[in-house]
């Protein structure tokens, strides 16, 4: 009888812990718009899959009478579940707690699930929504912010680490999801920033909302800091079963293989590009039209979308994309689009995900504030992450490959394994207008009527130089290919480089262009 | 100009703009981003400008003062720390745009040389 008491006196405190912060902070969650931290994990994981730890950690702090206040779990809830039938760690303050604040235990227990994930290799999620650090624990909470970044940084490229900001998310607190591989935003909830707008109205006298200084739409169009945006929870839950659908749990292993399905016969491939180079069309048409049931997953969908990164199945097997967009900025290469090609690359390279490059490209944005900003630094990314990428790398060049951006789109010269090219190619030094100025300045402005004379030079020049031949004959293409063999050719070279091996030379690691 | 063709067919037809790069022009469209970038102006030396957001806490010049370079114009209190703004010339003060307890972000004029 005594054990049955006693397993009585277990389910009480259990639901004791899980009214976290009470009632009255559960329904200020909800008028929110918020789901509570253990609803959010039921939302995601799947169904009846999630094991709680840590449950009755209690903190230790004694200053500014802490002793006598009881905070459930700390103000965080762990565990291990699955997301469908893969096992990951998690994570996720409950704001109903403290509102969230991280203290000591509440630090450790992170801690604890993260250094679970690394053991395991398996994907970790953290949920954040936190007002900060608990000022009443000092330099304990201070230490635990460090714990964790410490952790994120060995984590990663180990294991997939994706961060949820489902509340306030700011000060030292911002750089653990920078540290991690992929940020969820979810419009009206997610709230990231180093100094708030109270702090900023009170040292510049700059009145901005909490919402135009971080919130989810500025992180995924002006920042950078955020990979996808929902409207709502369950909206971001969905993007991110979606992601882990692509990734391994582990870079000691492959994505798991999905049955082979055909693109869709409404995506056609050879109608897609123009003729004309100074006219635009949208890149996504030519990767729906090559991967698996047309399905194409983006990441930083409306940041730098000059650049197109994301994933998409060839026969089953997750590929990652990275491909200019003409239908943006002419898809120039800039600060913002190399920061985000460059990252991704390594992101596929950790993670054994063949490399697939559309190019199509007039160059680099041309600019006092690009230059001023650091292109070359920044520019220099996407050149070393090509170099040092060692999974298979795969190119086709749709249209224009002109000079630097040639060589940084996956160029053979970059150790791209094949290079392939429609028909429509153009590789050259530059393009046909701004070569002939220079190579015929002479003969221009020396003409009778020089604008007829430099129309003639361009056409001269284009015939000879801007097709995929040139390049074809010294091999720094394999292949030209009609657009409709694109599929099977990249399908072949997938298959062919399976077993791809490579070395680096030894070193501790690289100084890449940060 | 000829409408672009998605096969996506979602949404309605970008607004298409013009941009050159290297002497060819593209139609394509902008980033809000892109939208938003400032022209870059010659600094001018005879203009001091904030270099930080701040609250000024001293001035120490006035306007048909002669100042030679390095002279202390300005003390500025910005992230706890008093900061001292120094003259990039030598020269005739012509004005004084602030006074002590103005709150500024950076790059407000300051002081303006003859």
């Amino acid at each position: 009888m005594a054990l049955k008491k006693q397993i009585q006196e277990l389910h009480k405190r259990r639901e004791e812990v899980q009214m976290g912060g009470g009632e009255k902070a559960i329904e200020k969650q909800e008028a929110m718009g918020k789901m509570t931290a253990r609803n959010r994990i039921h939302a995601l994981l799947d169904k009846d899959s999630f094991q709680e730890y840590d449950m009755f950690v209690q903190h230790e702090a004694r200053d500014f009478d802490m002793a006598k206040k009881v905070l459930h779990g700390d103000g965080v809830v762990i565990g291990t579940g699955n997301i469908t039938g893969q096992p990951v760690c998690i994570f996720a303050q409950d704001f109903t707690v403290a509102g969230g604040s991280l203290g000591l235990m509440h630090s450790r227990k992170i801690v604890k699930i993260m250094e679970h994930a690394l053991k395991m290799k398996v994907p970790l999620i953290g949920i954040n929504d936190s007002g900060g650090a608990r000022i009443q624990e000092g330099v304990n909470s201070l230490a635990g912010y460090g714990e964790i970044f410490f952790r994120n940084t060995l984590n990663s490229g180990v294991i997939p680490q994706i961060s949820v900001i489902l509340g306030p998310c700011a000060g030292g607190a911002v750089y653990s999801p920078a540290l991690t591989d992929y940020v969820f935003v979810v419009e009206n909830i997610s709230k990231m920033f180093i100094t708030g707008p109270e702090v900023i109205k009170t040292v510049l006298g700059e009145e901005i909302s909490m919402e135009d200084l971080g919130g989810a739409r500025v992180h995924s169009e002006i920042t950078g800091n955020a990979h996808f945006f929902a409207e709502n929870e369950q909206d971001c839950f969905k993007q991110i079963k979606k992601l882990l659908s692509f990734v391994p749990a582990n870079n000691d292993r492959k994505a798991v293989k999905q049955k082979p399905k055909p693109p869709k016969p409404e995506y056609r491939i050879g109608e897609i590009v123009p003729d004309d180079a100074s006219l635009p069309y949208d890149v996504r048409d030519v990767i729906r039209a090559v991967v698996d049931d047309s399905d194409f997953f983006e990441i930083q969908e409306n940041w730098a979308g000059n650049l197109v990164i994301g994933y998409g199945r060839m026969n089953g097997e997750t590929c990652g994309f990275v491909c200019n967009q003409p239908l943006v900025l002419a898809g120039v290469l800039d600060v913002d689009s190399s920061d985000k090609a460059a990252r991704f690359i390594r992101y596929c390279d950790a993670f054994n995900i063949p490399i697939i490059t559309l190019v199509d490209l007039p160059g680099y944005l041309p600019g006092v504030d690009q230059e001023h900003a650091g292109v070359i630094r920044h520019g220099a990314k996407i050149l070393y992450a090509y170099s040092e990428a060692t999974v298979p790398k795969l190119t086709v060049i749709l249209r224009k490959a002109y000079g630097g951006g040639y060589i940084a789109m996956g160029s053979r010269h970059l150790r791209a394994d094949f290079v392939f090219a429609w028909p429509t190619a153009e590789v050259a030094v530059m393009g046909p207008e701004g070569a002939a100025n220079i190579i015929f300045r002479k003969e221009i402005t020396e003409a009778e009527n020089p604008e007829e004379m430099r129309q003639q030079k361009v056409r001269e020049y284009k015939e000879k130089f801007a097709n995929p031949y040139v390049a074809a004959a010294k091999g720094y293409i394999d292949s030209v290919i009609a657009p409709e063999e694109t599929r099977n050719i990249l399908l072949h070279a997938i298959e062919v480089s399976v077993d791809k091996a490579v070395s680096l030379p030894r070193k501790k690691h690289g100084i890449p262009p940060f | 100009m000829e409408e672009i063709k998605s096969q996506q067919s979602k949404g309605e037809a970008p607004v298409l703009k013009e941009l050159v790069i290297q002497g060819s022009t593209y139609y394509t469209t902008f980033t809000r981003k892109y939208l938003r970038r400032q022209n870059w102006v010659k600094p001018d030396k005879k203009k001091v400008i904030s270099f930080i957001p701040g609250t000024i806490r001293q001035v120490l010049v006035k306007p048909g003062e002669n100042v030679k370079t390095d002279d202390k114009l300005l003390i500025i209190e910005a992230m706890k720390m008093m900061n001292t703004i120094q003259a990039p010339m030598t020269g005739k003060i012509k004005t004084v745009f602030v006074k002590e307890g103005d709150c500024l972000p950076k790059g407000t004029i300051l002081v303006e040389f003859e």
